[in-house]
């Protein structure tokens, strides 16, 4: 009788409990389906006016200003397309975006590279000092060197010259890079190295033989990472370049825009075809970007 | 062994290429920007000294002011905007399944062009056609502004593109820093009987304080100095409505050729930089003991 009562007292208790989870278990699968809806919004948010771009890209002017704003175009006018990259100079545009910024990517890193080898592989007093000399470099707003930059290459016929903007682009992208590498070198053994002078090996012999193609993955993030800014900058190609055979997208497009200022889809299209081969860079090397990224703006 | 690796022809030579360009590019270019700012120069002829001149006429020039009070607003509002992505990506470093794919898709907006997007926020602000004002007009709002051409909105219009290009670079540093916390640390306050809303601002806050210091000093100084999206989409207008210092700067030497004035606001403004970068720094405490 008396065990019984007990049972019965047990298994109610047990049965609140059980409830109480419940209410727990439920209240936490609300409250996670608030947060995962409130992080869709913003991941929406960020996506949706792209989404849109492309789509007002495949309409002609008529169905941009009848259709609703997402609604598909009855068909995909990719003669929008076609007809931006042969009327226009993008073509040209195109290739001049690709030139400086490979240029630059290339002596960026090659200089970068070296420096850092300098700076953490080679034996001498000062170079925690000469580190800071290159990382002062983040701190400097482009718009405190413009003039004299504009003045320097004036001077020495530079103005409209590729030259002027891969060696702006590389020097400005040095102090960033070499941040980039220089986490990475602070944590490659040495051993490898270490071995080759044993074995009488040169400077140079180590540097491009043993050290360059071990740091090969940081190279890769830090050259994506530099791909994308060369690729998008604007202030200095806005200022140094005026000539049309020399402009790249970024200020190709600008102007180019402001001559179809009525017509969306060309506008739309041009949009689409600057921004295309970043978009294709980051569904294939997302992980080497955010990478990148990271590793390029803090350090503690 | 190691004479090869201290020889200081060697050093110099490695270091050589890299420094030279950033002296002559960078370094050398700020002190000449300090030389020019105290010549009376239109960029072409004669240059003529005078003193301090540049600098007494800046600080009358009421338009300056307004940029630079433009410039202030923005780095307040970036500023606070930190606040709404360290909340996103402590959501995100939580237990959240395609936690890595959302930090990504957040991040895309960071990786275009700015003219592209300052293209296409003129066309999301379209007065007649931009998706904005369809929107507002389907829901029965009739006369929508027309933001970008609005002398009491343009500025405010062009915050949002620029949240909207930067958030996920907040979000992704915090995220990493997040995901850099011991998970025993977490687990061990659990056990204790902490709320998840304690854990994250007694603990995961605190700890990540260093990264919260750096994002402070990129967002305000990033925003002091900020150019882009503001010239591309309306070059300071409408009647200085939306100008920032250096779209102002900008306009003093490539519009109106006033080199040196140009100058004089060139050089400002990287004092101001980095005043502002050594204020930070020393005001927000330092947590260099924090280990974990």
């Amino acid at each position: 009788m008396r065990n019984e009562a007990l049972t019965e007292k047990q298994t109610a208790l047990a049965r609140q409990k059980a409830a109480e989870q419940q209410k727990g278990k439920i209240r936490h699968t609300i409250s996670m389906t608030l947060l995962y809806i409130v992080l869709a919004i913003v991941g929406v948010f960020q996506i949706l006016p792209l989404v849109w771009l492309v789509l007002f890209s495949l309409k002609n002017n008529q169905e941009v200003f009848e259709l609703s704003p997402f609604a598909l175009p009855a068909t995909p006018r990719f003669e929008n397309y076609i007809r931006v990259w042969t009327e226009g100079n993008i073509g040209q545009y195109f290739f001049n975006s690709v030139l400086y910024t490979g240029s630059a990517v290339v002596l960026t890193i090659l200089f970068a590279s070296m420096a850092t080898f300098a700076l953490t592989r080679m034996k001498w007093k000062k170079s925690s000092l000469f580190l800071g000399l290159f990382m002062v470099g983040l701190m400097i707003p482009v718009h405190s060197t413009l003039i004299p930059l504009f003045n320097t290459f004036s001077n020495l016929d530079l103005i409209n010259h590729p030259l002027s903007i891969i060696l702006t682009y590389t020097a400005f992208n040095l102090p960033i890079t070499i941040m980039i590498l220089y986490g990475f070198y602070q944590v490659l053994p040495r051993e490898v190295e270490e071995a080759a002078i044993m074995d009488g090996a040169s400077v140079h012999r180590i540097f491009f033989g043993i050290t360059l193609p071990m740091t090969a993955p940081v190279i890769a993030t830090a050259a994506i990472i530099n791909m994308i800014y060369n690729w998008n900058e604007f202030v200095f190609i806005n200022t140094f370049i005026s000539a049309d055979q020399f402009k790249t997208l970024t200020v190709g497009i600008q102007n180019f825009i402001g001559q179809y200022s009525t017509d969306w889809g060309a506008i739309g299209a041009t949009l689409v075809i600057s921004i295309l081969p970043i978009l294709i860079a980051f569904i294939f090397l997302s992980d080497r970007i955010v990478e990148g990224i990271s590793a390029g703006s803090v350090k503690g | 062994m190691d004479q090869a690796l201290s020889s200081k022809k060697m050093i110099a030579l490695y270091l050589a290429p890299g420094l030279l360009l950033l002296l002559a590019l960078v370094y050398i270019p700020i002190f000449q920007t300090g030389y020019f700012g105290l010549m009376d120069w239109n960029g072409i002829g004669e240059m003529s000294f005078i003193g301090l001149e540049n600098y007494t006429l800046l600080i009358q020039d009421a338009a300056f002011w307004d940029s630079a009070w433009h410039s202030l607003l923005l780095a307040v509002f970036s500023a606070l905007s930190l606040i709404g992505y360290l909340l996103i990506s402590l959501v995100l470093a939580g237990k959240i399944k395609g936690a890595n794919f959302l930090r990504k898709i957040y991040l895309v907006p960071m990786l275009l062009a700015s003219v592209a997007i300052a293209q296409l926020w003129m066309k999301i602000y379209h007065p007649t056609n931009g998706i904005l004002n369809t929107l507002l007009m389907s829901i029965g709002i009739e006369n929508p502004p027309a933001w970008l051409a609005e002398p009491s909105l343009a500025l405010f219009a062009i915050f949002i593109p620029i949240i909207w290009q930067y958030a996920g670079f907040y979000i992704l540093i915090y995220y990493a820093a997040l995901k850099n916390i011991p998970e025993s640390l977490v687990e061990s306050a659990k056990i204790d009987g902490a709320s998840a809303w304690d854990i994250a601002w007694k603990i995961k806050v605190p700890l990540i304080m260093n990264v919260i210091k750096v994002t402070i000093v990129l967002a305000v100084v990033g925003s002091l100095k900020y150019f882009d999206l503001i010239y591309v989409m309306t070059n300071g207008g409408p009647n200085g409505a939306s100008e920032v210092m250096a779209s102002y700067m900008y306009g003093q030497a490539f519009s109106r050729f006033d080199f040196g004035y140009a100058s004089a606001i060139g050089f400002f403004l990287l004092v101001i930089c980095l005043l502002i970068t050594w204020l930070i720094r020393k005001v927000t405490v330092s947590d260099e003991d924090i280990q974990y």
